[in-house]
């Protein structure tokens, strides 16, 4: 009973603690502009399929990839003893599921070899991490916070499979009557070989450090690059399904072009209700940026696979993706405090500038690689070429070569300074062979 | 052998004959003004003809598609090129494109929608490989083969398009080996020219994204570079030239290669 209401409580202020994250996530969503509609959910749910729960993107890697897979494929079983606990505590049952029959047996089989599977490649990836010096570890953007922050998650999952283990160990040892199968768990207790009652207080106390564990983790999570574990599905699922080059619509800018080129709709727009309201044209800061862009921020997990496959950041340029990403939720975290009081709010600093510089923007080849490899299809170019409009139309700033481009098609109907009356020179004294 | 002129109509004549063309060639600024990118676009008229395709060009009527102008941030220019383009191609009822260019391509195929212009664009490797497939075009595999022709995507068309076999399928037809680079198809790395590059320097970095890529190239010991884009050409021009290798490496076209192929 003490047990029940204990649980009942700890559970409450957990929830209440989790909730109030994603209410200051949803808040924040509300100060930034509408990306896309989110429609064609047979499209979006093939995707989930098979970037989210196939996680083919990230088999991309393949050797690596692979185990991240494992992992995650484990995650999602464990993740149904996880509510069975859950639901026990609460009720103050015991292995409530049990009733499942064959389908109880071999989930919890299945848990019970991936808590084993998790355990030995968290070691090997906490290994990597300490002594491999994988490249894109490192970067400009990581610092040390970050790498403390990757191995305290990593160390934080190893201790949830090592009391989950624990956990059916003692549990074989201490029941007189076992429900559910846990293959590697019998192996491994055969080693163990204490009182009944002792494994019964084991039992206890790993089944409380898992759950708690579990609590924490999911309390930890929304302020660490690990919040990938919620983040990734939900941001697969609402990604943008247009092709990769293609580039948004401005649509500000088209009402005030079609007045530009007709100009006798500029006095039948007059009386409309539809103002041509526009806060800026391209983003300066947060503010600017779209729901989607923060999501991106908020599931990055700074693998670097992005920006090991730029070819400016390889060709030794400031430019770097994961910086890009990585800056947006930065400087969200920073402002919105802020910005939920007052929308005005001003804090003398902005996204660019402050955060990310003209230097990088304009590195950027739109070639997309970095999207083609985020294995959570995040979307970089989309934040950079943002910017660059910011700078084009709002300050005029683009480097200089740019505007002699612009000022050439304005003028030329190219971007060379050749006459438009050139353009079909190329069709001049063209023959063909004629073979018989 | 015999040769005969090509006189390259323009939609503003078949209209004054009351006529339409089934395509529009869209030959976009590249193609009209760059030296090495003429040389393409003349290639690729000469496939037309000699398949005795019913197409047009817009000619003097055509302008920049706004592709680098979008891309460098100013959406304005960029509408403001779209929606002339679009209002011309509009009055010509045009419905079907084929362009050499992977960026206007893109833009044309997923940006002009939006502004009013619907068409069915097509890339011209997928255009010849549709005359493969049709019998319109006969191959001869004599000429390339036995060379060793490795393939650069273009990432307008590739990754942005997810066209990837088109130009792939072409090459087949030669003959000749088809020797992938490391980084290929959807990992492919970029020339360097995409998102305005083209038209800019380089930020401060210690080499060119272009001698990359062409290090990339080198390393699979092609005779023949082919590529299917008129900045990636021009970047994968410079590449060779920068490692002294333009005397045994000859960047192409894959329309070029048809052509030469053909003899036309
Ligand atoms: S953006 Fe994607 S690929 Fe890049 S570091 Fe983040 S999760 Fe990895
Ligand atoms: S799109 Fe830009 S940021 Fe992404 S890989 Fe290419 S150059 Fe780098």
């Amino acid at each position: 009973m003490y047990k029940q209401i204990a649980f009942i409580i700890i559970t409450i202020i957990t929830l209440s603690i989790f909730l109030y994250s994603v209410s200051i996530i949803y808040k924040n969503i509300k100060l930034l502009k509408k990306a896309y509609p989110i429609k064609d959910h047979i499209k979006r749910l093939k995707m989930l399929l098979e970037i989210g729960i196939g996680q083919n993107k990230i088999m991309r890697f393949p050797l690596i990839g692979f185990l991240h897979a494992l992992v995650f494929w484990g995650f999602l079983v464990i993740l149904i003893g996880s509510l069975e606990m859950l639901i026990d505590g609460f009720l103050g049952t015991e292995k409530i599921l049990a009733f499942l029959g064959t389908i109880y047996n071999i989930l919890m089989a299945l848990g019970d070899i991936s808590a084993y599977v998790i355990g030995i490649l968290i070691i090997v990836f906490l290994f990597r991490r300490f002594f491999l010096h994988i490249k894109r570890f490192s970067g400009i953007e990581m610092n040390h916070k970050n790498h403390v922050d990757a191995s305290f998650a990593l160390s934080l999952i190893l201790l949830l499979m090592v009391s989950l283990a624990l956990m059916n160990i003692s549990y074989l040892k201490s029941s007189d009557e076992i429900v559910g199968q846990y293959p590697i768990s019998k192996l491994v207790a055969n080693v163990f070989s204490s009182s009944k009652q002792n494994m019964h207080v084991l039992y206890e106390i790993s089944w409380w450090t898992h759950i708690l564990l579990i609590f924490f983790f999911a309390n930890y999570l929304p302020y660490s690059k690990h919040f990938h574990v919620f983040m990734s599905l939900p941001n697969v699922y609402l990604s943008r399904l247009t092709p990769y080059t293609q580039m948004t619509n401005m649509e500000a800018v088209t009402k005030e072009v079609k007045i530009m080129l007709d100009p006798n709709l500029a006095y039948a727009n007059t009386n409309s209700n539809e103002p041509l309201e526009i806060a800026r044209f391209g983003m300066k800061d947060i503010e600017d940026g779209t729901w989607k862009m923060y999501l991106d921020s908020l599931t990055c997990t700074q693998c670097g696979r992005c920006t090991s496959v730029c070819p400016a950041n390889q060709t030794g340029k400031l430019l770097s993706p994961r910086k890009i990403v990585k800056n947006f939720r930065e400087r969200i975290t920073e402002k919105s405090k802020g910005l939920r009081k007052d929308a005005k709010f001003d804090d003398g600093k902005s996204l660019f500038k402050d955060y990310i510089s003209a230097e990088e923007l304009w590195a950027c080849t739109t070639c997309n690689a970095c999207v083609q490899e985020c294995p959570v299809n995040i979307d970089h170019p989309s934040i950079i070429l943002e910017m660059r409009r910011y700078i084009f139309m709002e300050e005029s700033a683009a480097p200089s070569l740019l505007n002699s481009m612009s000022t050439n098609i304005e003028n030329n109907g190219a971007p060379w300074q050749y006459p438009p009356s050139d353009r079909l020179k190329w069709a001049e004294n063209l023959t063909i062979n004629i073979n018989d | 052998m015999a040769t005969k002129n090509i006189h390259v109509r323009t939609m503003l004549e078949l209209n004054a004959e009351g006529k339409k063309a089934e395509y529009l060639f869209w030959v976009g600024s590249a193609g009209s003004y760059d030296d090495r990118a003429k040389k393409i676009t003349r290639a690729f008229v000469k496939i037309l003809e000699s398949c005795n395709i019913d197409y047009a060009v817009l000619g003097q009527e055509e302008t920049d598609s706004g592709d680098s102008a979008k891309r460098a941030g100013n959406e304005f220019l960029f509408q403001m090129q779209a929606m002339q383009n679009i209002e011309i191609m509009n009055s010509y009822e045009v419905k079907k494109i084929i362009t050499c260019d992977p960026h206007d391509f893109n833009t044309i195929k997923n940006e002009y929608p939006e502004l009013g212009g619907n068409y069915e664009i097509l890339h011209h490797t997928q255009f010849i490989n549709n005359l493969i497939l049709q019998g319109k075009l006969k191959i001869n595999d004599k000429v390339f083969s036995g060379n060793n022709i490795t393939y650069h995507d273009p990432c307008y068309l590739g990754r942005g398009n997810g066209e990837y076999n088109a130009p792939r399928n072409v090459l087949k037809t030669l003959n000749c080996n088809i020797v992938e680079m490391e980084r290929n198809k959807s990992r492919a790395l970029c020339c360097g020219a995409g998102g305005a590059q083209m038209f800019k320097e380089a930020e401060k970095g210690n080499m060119e994204v272009f001698e990359l890529r062409t290090i990339d190239a080198l390393a699979v010991n092609p005779n023949i570079i082919a590529t299917s884009c008129p900045f990636c050409m021009t970047m994968l021009t410079d590449g060779v030239k920068l490692k002294n290798k333009e005397n045994e490496i000859r960047v192409l076209d894959i329309a070029e290669i048809i052509a030469e192929s053909l003899g036309i």
